[in-house]
């Protein structure tokens, strides 16, 4: 049992998604009931085979269909033709990361999504996400990397625009929905480059035969650019804003960490597909280290430019998604720069502490974004717009929610002792060695977030108490209150005790990414 | 000779898909202009994936191992795999294109320009 856990893991959501609406039919709240047990079993199943990790050092795979799971290679045979699955350290730290987000969010949604027909669509896609999630950072093979991102996408664009009675929203999941489309078809012209030159799908196999040529480099574009139009770095982030803004408050928490899981591709491919190279032939790893620094500038500097004239609160909160995205980009992109430098000694200098501020900040992120924008739903539901010219005094009444809305906004702009502190200042303190330029720009970026969310504390808790603006006032829901309670949780322990969390978690992340180094 | 007829209809198909997505304004013609984009890379996948002369990945009915050419049947489906998800995306897209209609009573993208507040 405990040797099928990381298919058990995908499959175990995947028909309990489809069975949900056949318990339904006893009652809704039996169906509340499996889906949050599916989903927490889930969790328990990310964390055990995270602590089997540790145990055992070496990444964790698993083929389908074979005698035993670990047979990699079948009789007679010099390359795997088998599905495998693959878990490293950066795998179950992504893993890990949707689970969390996703169990909390559908805590969340338990009340706040109201109950009629449609409720059991909601909680099927919701489920399909995290399908689609773990999926991905599991698999091993483009083509299952490739059918994981689709029901990502499909599921989280249906989910935009659940609430399809508004104007704009099926908009924006039309318009999510292409960008996805149009992102998978060019990923798949990148694998169909490999796949006619060295004849699979595997990832390990096609890093170990990889040669480099011109088609490779192409393909490498191919991949690369879409994963990151999908993750929303800046030249193509129009679907932000709008998808982030039309879903509802659940699922746009949701759909921060599904970003992030087109993020996790956009590391995994140009580390385990193109990284550490077996041969001498390698590829100019400056190029693309610097690519990916000018994709996060320009996305942290845009981003937070764009969230300060804002009006509207979930918008204003996409754009500084956006602009987080950046420093996640900014750290690994100089870890990349300065990973094939002779001898190491830049890498072992700063390189490695920024790819693990990259990638902590990937962590923080998913949990402190998710919390911010669960506390806009409750702003949401109490003023009925999104107009932040239209509400006031929230502190008078939802004091809890206050405090949970001054925990995030501290964290995402990088204030002790919340979790954004520790993973900016790693940033921060290792970019400074490598060009001080980029690290001032980092700072002023996290000063514009600041400013920027003091505007929203001011505009809409601030102020006189206005019951004629109320639309509903009634007490929040235990599971509302509970699911931001967790986050604000989990935003304040990473942020007290980080050297835990960067040595059981990201550190092995990192391992995980480069092996050896 | 064939396959390079083969290699320039897809790339015409995936340039014509991309185009008419970048440049017509009718949502329903953007569903349109996707669907000869999926076409195009369908077929671009398809010929990459053929080996001309070789048999099929049974090792029994293999005439001998040296060089020997084998068409496996990955890619056939994974372009089987993308037809269906191409399906499911053109029936999302084309419903979100209905209400988009129904709340905003045009197809245009550019009377829809930006998604507002609008409560």
């Amino acid at each position: 049992m405990i040797e099928h856990l990381p298919i058990l893991a995908i499959t175990v959501p995947l028909f309990a998604a489809f069975l949900l609406p056949i318990i339904e039919k006893a009652h809704f709240r039996a169906r509340n009931a499996a889906a949050l047990l599916a989903i927490l079993s889930v969790n328990v199943m990310v964390v055990l085979l995270a602590l089997r990790l540790s145990r055992e050092g070496a990444p964790l795979v698993y083929v389908l269909g074979a005698q035993s799971p670990a047979q990699i290679l079948p009789q007679g045979l010099d390359f795997p033709i088998r599905i495998m699955l693959k878990i490293d350290g950066f795998s179950i730290f992504m893993a890990l990361t949707s689970a969390v987000v996703v169990l909390v969010s559908y805590v969340y949604s338990m009340k706040y999504v109201p109950e009629d027909p449609r409720k059991n669509y909601y909680t099927i896609l919701l489920m399909l996400m995290l399908v689609g999630m773990l999926g991905l950072e599991f698999t091993n093979d483009l083509f299952n990397f490739f059918v994981f991102l689709e029901i990502l996408s499909i599921s989280s664009s249906a989910l935009v625009s659940y609430s399809y009675n508004r104007k704009f929203s099926p908009y924006a999941g039309y318009k999510y929905m292409m960008i996805s489309a149009v992102a998978t078809s060019f990923l798949l012209i990148g694998i169909a480059f490999f796949y006619s030159q060295y004849g699979s799908f595997n990832i390990e196999y096609l890093h170990g035969v990889i040669r480099f040529t011109l088609l490779d480099k192409i393909a490498l574009i191919f991949m690369v650019v879409p994963l990151a139009m999908k993750a929303g770095a800046i030249p193509m982030h129009m679907w932000v804003p709008d998808a982030y803004s039309e879903a509802p408050a659940p699922v746009t928490a949701a759909l921060v960490s599904a970003s992030q899981a087109s993020l996790y591709g956009v590391f995994r491919l140009s580390f385990s597909l193109f990284g550490n190279p077996v041969s001498d032939v390698t590829l100019n790893y400056h190029t693309l280290g610097w690519i990916i620094i000018v994709l996060g500038v320009l996305s942290m500097f845009v981003g937070v430019t764009m969230a300060l004239v804002q009006h509207d609160v979930k918008r204003l909160m996409a754009y500084h998604a956006i602009s987080q995205t950046g420093y996640m980009l900014l750290g690994v992109g100089v870890g990349v720069v300065v990973y094939m430098d002779p001898g190491g000694a830049a890498y072992a200098a700063f390189g490695r502490d920024a790819m693990m501020g990259g990638i902590f900040h990937i962590m923080n992120h998913a949990f402190y974004k998710g919390l911010l924008f669960l506390t806009s739903g409750v702003m949401v539901l109490r003023f009925g717009t999104r107009d932040l010219n239209k509400m006031m005094g929230m502190a008078h009444r939802d004091t809890f929610t206050t405090l949970c809305f001054i925990a995030g906004a501290l964290a995402i702009s990088g204030v002790p002792p919340f979790n954004g502190f520790a993973s900016k200042i790693l940033i921060y303190e290792s970019v400074y060695r490598f060009s001080p330029i980029l690290a001032i720009i980092a700072m002023f970026v996290s000063v514009l977030t600041l400013a920027s969310f003091l505007k929203v504390f001011y505009g809409a808790f601030l102020g006189p108490r206005n019951e004629d603006i109320i639309v509903i006032d009634e007490p929040l829901p235990a599971t509302v209150t509970a699911a931001m309670g967790v986050f604000c949780f989990l935003v304040l322990a990473m942020g007290l005790f980080p050297g835990e969390v960067l040595k059981y978690l990201v550190e092995p992340a990192v391992a995980g990414l480069v092996p050896g180094r | 000779m064939s396959n390079f007829f083969l290699y320039l209809t897809s790339i015409l198909l995936i340039m014509a898909g991309l185009a008419a997505i970048l440049y017509k304004r009718n949502l329903i013609k953007i569903v349109i202009a996707l669907n000869i984009l999926e076409a195009g890379v369908n077929l671009l996948f398809i010929t990459l994936g053929y080996r001309p002369g070789g048999t099929a990945p049974i090792f029994t009915m293999a005439p001998e191992l040296e060089g020997l050419s084998m068409v496996l049947p990955t890619p056939q489906a994974l372009i089987l795999t993308n037809i269906v998800i191409g399906f499911a995306t053109t029936a999302l897209m084309l419903t979100f294109a209905v209400l988009t209609h129904r709340h905003n009573d045009t197809m245009d993208i550019r009377n829809l320009r930006g998604v507002e507040s609008n409560d």
